[in-house]
């Protein structure tokens, strides 16, 4: 599903990427895991084409990220083309990022309506359900500022889910929310990975790495240090860098 | 507020009930307003300069309301210029292409930086500077090129100058709402498959509007009031309609009362609008739930005579 190759990425003069190379398959879930500033959110926000990448290869689902190969030349996408391929993933923030001046409904059916541009009826029905999903049926007209961390990230995750995205991002979804309502955010995304769904998480639970996930992917000053299954990177580490951010997690 | 939270429910432990602290100097302060405002009513009303009759007879007069007219005219007009004008210059600014945002800080540093009574002047004598103006292809055979004169009457100078001036104005109130926004906003937005015009009207400008209404009500209240410059160039507003009543029968104070009464009264209007204006754009803020204007200013009142610290009733409230 998604296919990086040597990924590198620059702010100005300062590499954050430097040759990242993973595969994710279809159906797969992965943790991403490592240290503050190793460059997890970037990666993701480059898989999206938040952030164009200096070099490397990146695709999802078959087709490159942000380009069309033509021959042995490159050549953007238009801007009309890159938002069609975004809307085909999902995104979930750390801070949530809901649109407050629209209710929970409102944020969930924006992007149908506008983007695909679903009647407003079977965008409102389609909300209802994913609203329903996230146990948040009753909260419907309810504006985010009236509702707690864990039920506006459970509401972002609807509003992504309504694209009918085939793979979704996860950057730090429950490291804004205080402790007791990390479990129905993580219990949320659980079940939505039984349903199938490609996931790529940035997370520092090491118990959700631990039971949800397929692979598990170590990265550390823009490279991925150690990857493999998740009882092997978590219980065995084979690389000292992997075993020392461990140590200072569990 | 404060002075809200002063409940008495059965099963508490009592409220506090202390003796206030003696503040004389508000009550000498206060004792000192009131005589001045008494003394300044007083001579109002029996000063027989002010010739209140006069003023009472020339508040409907046809001339008057016809200036008037002319005056909302260009009001609605010129902001209408500037807010469309404002919003355009502001994306433009924050453009990544160089040219764009050159331009637009081109524009603004130039229109904020000459007085609006000379751009007015400018406009009027165009003329003077491209006596045909010409609609064609740039530096091509031109199509049609009506006299400037005939093109530019005071009217259109007014709307102009003042339009092409707010612009400038509108454009930095708008670019500081728009950056106000979060950034996530337009990522979350755009991750969603927006495209940045979708994300810009849909997601990032509805939010902005808390931050750029209110100077926005600043501005067209201040534009009410400089619409009066335009008497300079022959355009029969408010100003100018009293100018011209009282150059004939010399009841110049009067007069100008009569214009000054009805400026009041539409920024009063005005003031009114954007009580309701920023109450929409605020929907989804904690703030939110607030009563109708008048109750706020009763309460604003209320918690003033309880000797409370008056807070201001409420977040974006002007004074
Ligand atoms: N837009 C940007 N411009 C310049 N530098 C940036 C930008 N975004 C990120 N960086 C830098 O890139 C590095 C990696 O950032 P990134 O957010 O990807 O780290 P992270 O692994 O997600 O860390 P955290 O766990 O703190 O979220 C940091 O040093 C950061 O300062
Ligand atoms: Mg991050």
């Amino acid at each position: 599903m998604v296919n990086a190759e040597g990924v590198h990425k620059r702010f100005g003069r300062l590499e954050v990427l430097k040759g990242i190379t993973l595969q994710v398959m279809p159906g797969e879930v992965m943790c991403l895991l490592g240290p503050s500033g190793s460059g997890k959110s970037t990666f993701l926000r480059c898989i999206n084409h938040l952030e164009k990448i200096n070099s490397g290869r990146l695709s999802v689902d078959g087709e490159l990220v942000g380009y069309r190969q033509m021959g042995a030349k490159l050549h953007e996408l238009r801007e009309a083309e890159v938002a069609r391929k975004r809307s085909e993933i999902g995104m979930v923030f750390q801070n949530f990022n809901l649109f407050p001046h629209m209710t929970a409904e409102q944020n969930v059916t924006c992007a149908p309506m506008r983007v695909k541009k679903l009647p407003r009826d079977d965008a409102a029905a389609r909300s209802r359900e994913l609203l329903d999903r996230v146990g948040l049926a009753g909260k419907v007209d309810t504006y985010p500022s009236q509702l707690s961390g864990g039920q506006q990230q459970r509401v972002a995750i609807a509003r992504a889910l309504a694209m009918d995205p085939k793979l979704m991002l996860f950057d730090e979804p429950t490291s804004a929310l205080d402790p007791e309502l990390v479990g129905e955010v993580l219990g949320v995304m659980q079940q939505l990975a039984r349903d199938g769904m490609t996931m790529v998480v940035v997370t520092h639970e090491m118990g959700f790495a631990r039971e949800v996930a397929d692979s598990v992917v170590f990265m550390d000053a823009g490279v991925v240090v150690e990857s493999g299954r998740p009882a092997d990177v978590l219980n065995n580490p084979r690389e000292e860098r992997t075993r020392a951010f461990l140590s200072k997690v569990l | 507020m404060p002075s809200d939270e002063v409940t008495h429910a059965e099963g508490r432990p009592e409220d506090i009930r202390a003796v206030p602290v003696r503040r004389p100097g508000r009550w000498v302060a206060a004792a000192v307003v009131l005589v001045i405002a008494v003394a300044i009513v007083r001579s109002v009303v029996t000063n027989p300069h002010f010739e209140w009759s006069v003023v009472g007879h020339y508040m409907f007069d046809e001339r008057v309301l016809e200036g008037l007219r002319v005056t909302i005219e260009l009001t609605v007009i010129a902001m209408a210029i500037g807010i469309v004008l404002g919003l355009l210059l502001a994306v433009m600014r924050l453009s990544p292409n160089p040219l764009v945002s050159g331009g637009s800080w081109l524009y603004i540093w130039f229109f904020r930086g000459t007085p609006v009574l000379v751009q007015l002047l400018f406009w009027y004598n165009i003329a003077a500077l491209y006596p045909k103006i010409g609609l064609g292809i740039p530096f091509g055979p031109a199509f049609v090129h009506p006299n400037a004169n005939t093109l530019i009457t005071p009217f259109t100078a007014a709307i102009l100058g003042l339009g092409l001036n707010e612009g400038a104005y509108m454009a930095e109130i708008t670019r500081a709402g728009i950056i106000s926004v979060p950034e996530g906003q337009a990522d979350a937005a755009r991750s969603l498959g927006m495209t940045r015009l979708q994300t810009m009207r849909r997601i990032v400008l509805p939010q902005a509007m808390r931050v750029i209404i209110p100077p926005t009500g600043n501005e067209t209240i201040s534009m009410l009031k400089t619409t009066s410059l335009v008497s300079v160039i022959a355009v029969a507003d408010l100003l100018y309609a009293v100018q011209n009543i009282y150059s004939t029968n010399f009841k110049t104070i009067p007069l100008l009362i009569v214009a000054s009464i009805w400026y009041i009264v539409c920024t009063s209007v005005l003031y009114v609008g954007q009580y309701y204006l920023e109450r929409y754009y605020g929907r989804g803020s904690s703030t939110e739930r607030q009563g109708p204007l008048v109750e706020r200013v009763l309460r604003g009142v209320l918690s003033f005579r309880r000797g409370g610290e008056h807070s201001r009733p409420g977040a974006g409230e002007h004074r």
